[in-house]
């Protein structure tokens, strides 16, 4: 069977680019016959840049053409829709935000300018990322290339939903609770969330800047492991960036993982987990052995299902500092049928955000407020150092450790719109990762009824080399990630 | 412990967030049942452990403080709802 250019690798692509066998207008040119084809189905865009991709695109050829070729040149990316792209809408997929044009770029966004890729389009996702299913967008739901009638994820839903289709050959996400790495499952890619502080936020419209993350959704690890290269790094303007120089991700990639200490935290095998996904990720993890790790299969982190309610106070009280911006003065919607200040505002913000952010914004005001901080949010931190130990813990003895990215493979669209707290629990395997902010990848394991397992790797602060090592070593074993929605 | 119709105005207040009707009672509702299922938070013990604000270890982040390249007013007054004369308008704030 042929490979269609849309579904190639990063890797692949370039090879190709970089012995002429094809232009970037010509993948370009794919990617976006893809767009078209399925779009109208799976609604994973919010805005194409057609025009501007087949431009940057030309750039590109003429740079391969005099040999100036990096790993990402003339390679299609989508981002998701709240990285700031400079004289392209920025919507967050909210009411608020949708005639939004940000003056400037997100450093993430300017290395891959730097890096000559190609952007063909901007990704939905729930609004302001704040939803586990695509369906809080104020303009559609994306649907699931492996079964239209199920959600992709949430919040990068359509990062991933694009990346399962060849709508581009890899997305931008950013992860607060899951947002990279729950999709991914749901999708069958692979999606990583660095360590908090490798990647610049700048230009990301913050949601809980505690632990807001940008990472690639990719095909495969190598590609991960190639855009993690050119988009981690210290950058003075995010003063969360932490600066240690990022290594090559791409040299750690060996099949072989003798010596390798996994351990598996059996918090993590919740209370009404599906039997398929605990069954695909018990025989993945016997691979990971066969591949020469030695695994602990029953690690204890006792605080982790404390992770849940502590991430949605944290979360949820950063979220109404964060939203308080959204006034109306200086860009966004403005409601403008009244001389009240106050009451312009208070409308601006009825109209311009949808239920789950003014639910987290009531939820985080109540946390924060006199007589209550303490109870809620203080102890919430509290708990969150707890947390982080355990991590520590758990690191002093394990590389890795291991666990089923969800608990059940995805589910159908509105069947957890209507109760909150069953949508907050989807991300109970990966919201604990974001607390103690460690680095997790997200990758295919299997299948149950024709819907995507995914495995999560967890590493240590700033040690994604060891979960890029063994998720790349997996793949190599298997070919869950190569499979491809027939859509 | 289900949050008053009063209590949910309040916050909503804190939050200069408008409110129908409807949304009081939803949310009234829905923020009761969360808060619930997260009692058990209170019962962790944390007695002597400090808070974690943000994972990482930095502190005090300080850059020199000097004019760099910025971006034009005319840049930054684009997305404006209103502006005149180079700035933004805004309604009258004490009346």
């Amino acid at each position: 069977m042929t490979v269609r250019n849309s579904e190639l690798t990063i890797h692949e692509a370039h090879r190709l680019l970089k012995n002429k066998e094809l232009s970037s207008v010509e993948l370009t040119t794919a990617c976006l016959e893809r767009i078209h084809e399925v779009e109208g189905s799976v609604h994973a865009l919010v805005t194409v840049t057609d025009e501007l991709a087949l431009e940057q695109a030309r750039k590109a050829d003429e740079l391969i053409n005099k040999g100036d070729i990096s790993p990402l040149t003339g390679i299609p990316v989508v981002i998701k829709d709240n990285m700031c792209t400079r004289g392209i809408k920025t919507t967050c997929s909210s009411k608020m935000l949708e005639n939004f044009i940000p003056p400037y770029d997100a450093t993430v966004v300017e290395k891959l300018n730097s890096a000559h890729a190609v952007m063909v389009g901007k990704a939905n996702m729930d609004e302001f990322a704040m939803g586990s299913s695509t369906e809080h967008s104020a303009f559609f739901p994306t649907h699931n290339p492996w079964d239209l009638t199920r959600v992709p994820g949430g919040s990068s839903g359509g990062s991933a939903a694009a990346v399962a289709t060849g709508e581009a050959i890899y997305a931008l996400g950013s992860d607060t609770g899951g947002s990279i790495r729950q999709p991914a499952g749901f999708c069958s890619v692979t999606g990583l969330k660095p360590t908090y502080g490798r990647v610049s936020r700048y230009g990301l419209v913050a949601f809980a800047s505690s632990l807001d993350q940008i990472g690639p959704l990719t095909r495969d690890v190598t590609d991960c492991a190639l855009v993690l290269n050119t988009i981690a790094g210290y950058d003075n303007r995010d003063s969360t960036s932490v600066p240690i120089s990022a290594p090559d991700f791409t040299k750690c990639l060996t099949a072989d993982l003798r010596g390798l200490n996994i351990g598996i935290p059996k918090e993590y095998f919740v209370e009404g987990m599906q039997d398929e996904v605990k069954e695909a990720i018990f025989t993945s993890i016997r691979k990971l052995e066969d591949l020469g790790a030695s695994v602990e299969w029953e690690v204890s982190l006792p605080n982790t299902p404390n992770a849940l309610a502590a991430y949605y106070i944290i979360a949820p009280s950063e979220a109404s500092a964060n939203l308080a911006r959204y006034d109306g003065v200086k860009y966004g919607f403005s409601y403008k049928d009244t001389d009240s200040m106050w009451e312009a505002m208070e409308k601006t913000r009825q109209y311009g955000f949808g239920a789950e952010v003014k639910r987290r914004i009531m939820l985080g005001t109540y946390a924060l407020s006199a007589g209550y901080y303490e109870a809620w949010y203080l102890k919430s931190q509290k708990v969150r150092t707890l947390i982080r130990r355990e991590f520590d813990q758990a690191f002093s003895k394990f590389d890795i450790l291991v666990t089923p990215t969800t608990p059940t493979v995805p589910f159908k669209i509105g069947e957890k719109i209507d109760d909150p707290l069953q949508m907050y629990l989807s991300d109970v395997c990966t919201l604990p990762i974001n607390i103690a902010g460690v680095p997790a990848i997200s990758i295919p394991a299997g299948f149950a009824g024709g819907l995507p397992i995914g495995m999560q790797l967890i590493g240590k602060p700033f040690g994604e080399e060891a979960i890029l090592k063994t998720a790349y070593a997996y793949q190599q074993v298997t070919d869950w990630h190569n499979r491809k929605p027939k859509i | 412990m289900k949050l008053s119709d009063e209590e949910v105005l309040r916050i909503a207040r804190l939050a200069r967030l408008g409110l129908t009707k409807a949304d009081v009672e939803l949310f009234g509702e829905q923020l009761s049942h969360i808060l619930d299922n997260f009692q058990a938070l209170q019962q962790v013990d944390t007695t002597d452990v400090p808070p974690t604000a943000q994972p990482n270890q930095l502190q005090n982040v300080l850059k020199p403080d000097e004019a760099l390249p910025s971006l034009s007013p005319d840049a930054i007054l684009a997305n404006a709802p209103c502006r005149e004369q180079g700035f933004f308008r805004i309604r009258a704030v004490l009346e």
